[in-house]
């Protein structure tokens, strides 16, 4: 048997010599460093979440059917008479949640340890490409069902184009094809979340991991191993404090899978729709242009960005401002590597204020996550009774709003100018256990 | 740096875990309904009581007969003769004879699909409502509701609960006194007890409509982490065994 594929193996060899020197190139001759920690988990599981959605996907439209008679109906005959269907939509609903999470811990740990600085720049942009198309189908994919919640959310976000001056109207209207999300809107965004932005999130998926292959990984201590002494176990000329990414990383890695299934199987056979976070209550009732749900909000994952559209208000009679401040706060991600410009890599080593900065980022961002899922408004009355909620609600929201771009605005001025005391970053990698 | 990491992965997921609560507030000052799905028993009667009371308006129109029947451990038999008062096929849904204009002529609206009220509602909602039910004059159909105010639609199971009344408080200057409290005036052929149980089944048989999965869920879901536990066990001890050369090469 083993001379079979030795002879399999030569005669594909033979036929593209440039097969094998690719593998090793990005498997067993990509050496990363040898101190990646807990963090280092998300991107792997990224990518194992994207491959899930895709599976499921393609099974899901086998029996979804795209039109706005039939949408919620052919979702209800996958729950109940397809074989396993439930499991599958169970594992695509859950999986369109966990990878934001995912994606959410792979992004901080970038900003943590200073992945994206010189020379991963490009890196971290192609990542920024990833997170914006990934939004974009998710938005898409939550249409699809044609629930309440779908039919108003994309009511709600594809208005938010209506607030470009002069061409805005008309705008909306060519997006949905319709006065309303209909047919014709459902129709087209089928067409761009099964083919057309998942190719795209492919493309960029190669050439996100094609960039990291031409610079290397960053690792926890920011430590550049490239340029430290060489000769490790494996390779005489390789860093001397990196090790080959398969079989070393991908046994890592298949333990943080194995990790992440367990959990994901919690969600899907215990509590699929998550209380309400996952699967929204409001969205198991089809459909309705003329009943709108109490509380319309996006899902979960957006609820951040949506919080910083609220929070801002409208002013010289137009409400752009909100929108500009939403889009913006992902651009000023993007453009991170030009905005933070220490020396020095890794929160384990950087100054006091940045540590600081960091954590009030984390914390207005699930703060706004909070407000824009209506949990501050539900909370304000209990905690505050007799205050006026939205008087309670725009003061903590907008302070959370400064919270989140006075990050970058701070980070930007205690780097540029010199305030950043760091500590002496170590010659080599250190390792924990 | 490692238990740091862990310790804000664990504050962010308590984070997000203690601010669930408040979101499924649907539930909000409602008492529980107590359901258990899989409890058969509470299905089969709460099927009985769809059928008997509710069917006459309500449509299923996503469960089959055949499907209520393997379910619910019933024969085709019994699905037919007790379940099925349209001459629809054993495979067909559950539909109400009722034609809709004449509902929207007697109630002034459709009476909306059951299928999936519980997930779209919630089982408490349920509950409650069929709980929350009082004679009030001022209604076209005699009947007002305290968990859906104003609700078009008359106590199907009154036999069963007797006559609810409504007791108002204080009325503030310019307003309707707000209801504080339901009493029952007319006893009806169950005790208080008695029709809280049946509700709860009712409620249960609703719980059941709205997702059969989750019959067959929690059963495959303990077999699949069960599995992925070992798995990942077996998976960690690989990772160890290899991991010993970079340990050996510091």
């Amino acid at each position: 048997m083993a001379k079979v594929f030795t002879r399999i193996g030569d005669w594909v060899n033979e036929r593209a010599p440039s097969l094998a020197p690719m593998y090793r190139k990005h498997m067993t001759e990509y050496f990363a460093p040898k101190n990646f920690n807990l963090w280092y988990y998300f991107g792997s599981l990224a990518l194992l979440v994207l491959v899930n959605q895709i599976i499921t996907g393609i099974f899901l439209t086998m029996n979804y059917k795209t039109s706005a008679a039939e949408a919620f109906n052919s979702v209800e005959y996958i729950m109940r008479d397809v074989e396993w269907g439930w499991l599958i939509r169970y594992m695509h609903s859950t999986g369109a949640s966990l990878f934001f999470v995912v994606v959410f811990l792979h992004m901080f740990r970038g900003i943590m340890y200073g992945s994206f600085k010189r020379p991963r720049e490009l890196v971290w942009i192609l990542g920024m490409l990833i997170f914006l198309v990934l939004m974009a189908e998710a938005f898409m994919g939550y249409v699809l069902p044609w629930g309440n919640m779908s039919f108003w959310g994309a009511k709600v976000i594809i208005s938010l184009f209506g607030t470009i001056p002069y061409i805005g109207g008309s705008l909306v209207e060519w997006i949905m094809g319709d006065f309303l999300p209909a047919d014709a809107t459902l129709n087209r965004f089928f067409a761009l979340h099964v083919i057309a932005l998942p190719l795209v999130l492919l493309l960029l998926v190669v050439l996100h991991l094609a960039a990291l292959h031409e610079v290397g990984s960053n690792n926890p201590d920011g430590v550049d191993v490239k340029h430290g002494p060489k000769g490790n176990k494996w390779n005489p000329e390789k860093p001397i404090d990196a090790i080959p990414f398969h079989p070393y990383y991908t046994v890592k890695d298949l333990v943080g899978v194995g990790f992440f299934l367990t959990i994901a199987a919690f969600i899907i056979f215990f509590a699929p729709t998550f209380g309400g976070w996952f699967l929204e209550h409001d969205n198991f009732t089809p459909a309705n242009n003329l009943v709108t749900p109490s509380h319309i909000k996006p899902s979960w994952y957006f609820t951040p960005f949506y919080a910083i559209l609220r929070m801002i208000p409208s002013f010289f009679g137009t409400a752009i401002w909100g929108v500009i401040g939403m889009f913006g706060a992902i651009l000023l991600l993007a453009l991170l590597p030009w905005l933070d410009k220490g020396a020095v890599r890794s929160v384990r080593y950087r100054g006091l204020g940045f540590r600081i900065a960091l954590g009030v980022l984390v914390v207005s961002f699930l703060a706004l996550g909070l407000v824009g899922a209506g949990v501050t408004a539900e909370l304000i009355p209990v905690w505050f009774p007799g205050a006026d909620v939205t008087t309670v609600e725009n003061a903590f929201g907008r302070l959370m709003v400064l919270g989140y771009f006075g990050f970058f605005v701070f980070v930007w001025v205690y780097t540029r100018f010199g305030f950043e005391k760091t500590k002496p970053v170590p010659e080599r990698v250190t390792m924990h256990d | 740096m490692i238990k740091r990491s862990i310790s804000a992965i664990a504050l962010a997921l308590g984070l997000a875990v203690a601010t669930l609560p408040a979101l499924a507030s649907e539930g909000e000052g409602l008492a529980s309904a107590g359901t258990n799905v899989s409890d058969r028993a509470s299905l089969q009667r709460g099927a009985k009581l769809f059928f008997n009371y509710c069917v006459g308006c309500h449509s299923l129109k996503y469960v089959r007969y055949s499907r209520l029947a393997s379910d619910l451990g019933l024969s085709e038999e019994e699905v037919m003769t007790n379940f099925n008062f349209t001459g629809a096929k054993f495979g067909e849904p559950v539909i109400s004879h009722m034609p809709a204009e004449d509902a929207k002529a007697w109630f002034g609206k459709d009476p909306p699909d059951l299928s999936l009220e519980a997930r779209a509602k919630g089982v408490d909602f349920i509950y409650n409502y069929l709980n929350s039910f009082y004679l009030d004059p001022s209604r076209p159909v005699g009947w007002n509701n305290t968990v859906f105010p104003n609700a078009s639609m008359p106590n199907p199971l009154w036999e069963l609960q007797g006559l609810q009344t409504a007791v108002h408080g204080e009325a503030a200057p310019g307003q309707e006194a707000a209801v504080e409290k339901l009493e029952i005036s007319t006893p009806g052929r169950m005790t208080p007890e008695e029709f809280h149980s049946a509700t709860r089944d009712l409620t249960t048989f609703l719980e059941y409509t709205a997702e059969p999965a989750a019959l067959e869920r929690q059963s495959v879901g303990v077999w699949v982490i069960l599995f992925l536990a070992g798995l990942t066990f077996l998976l960690y001890l690989l990772k160890h065994e290899y991991w010993k050369d970079v340990h050996e090469s510091h």
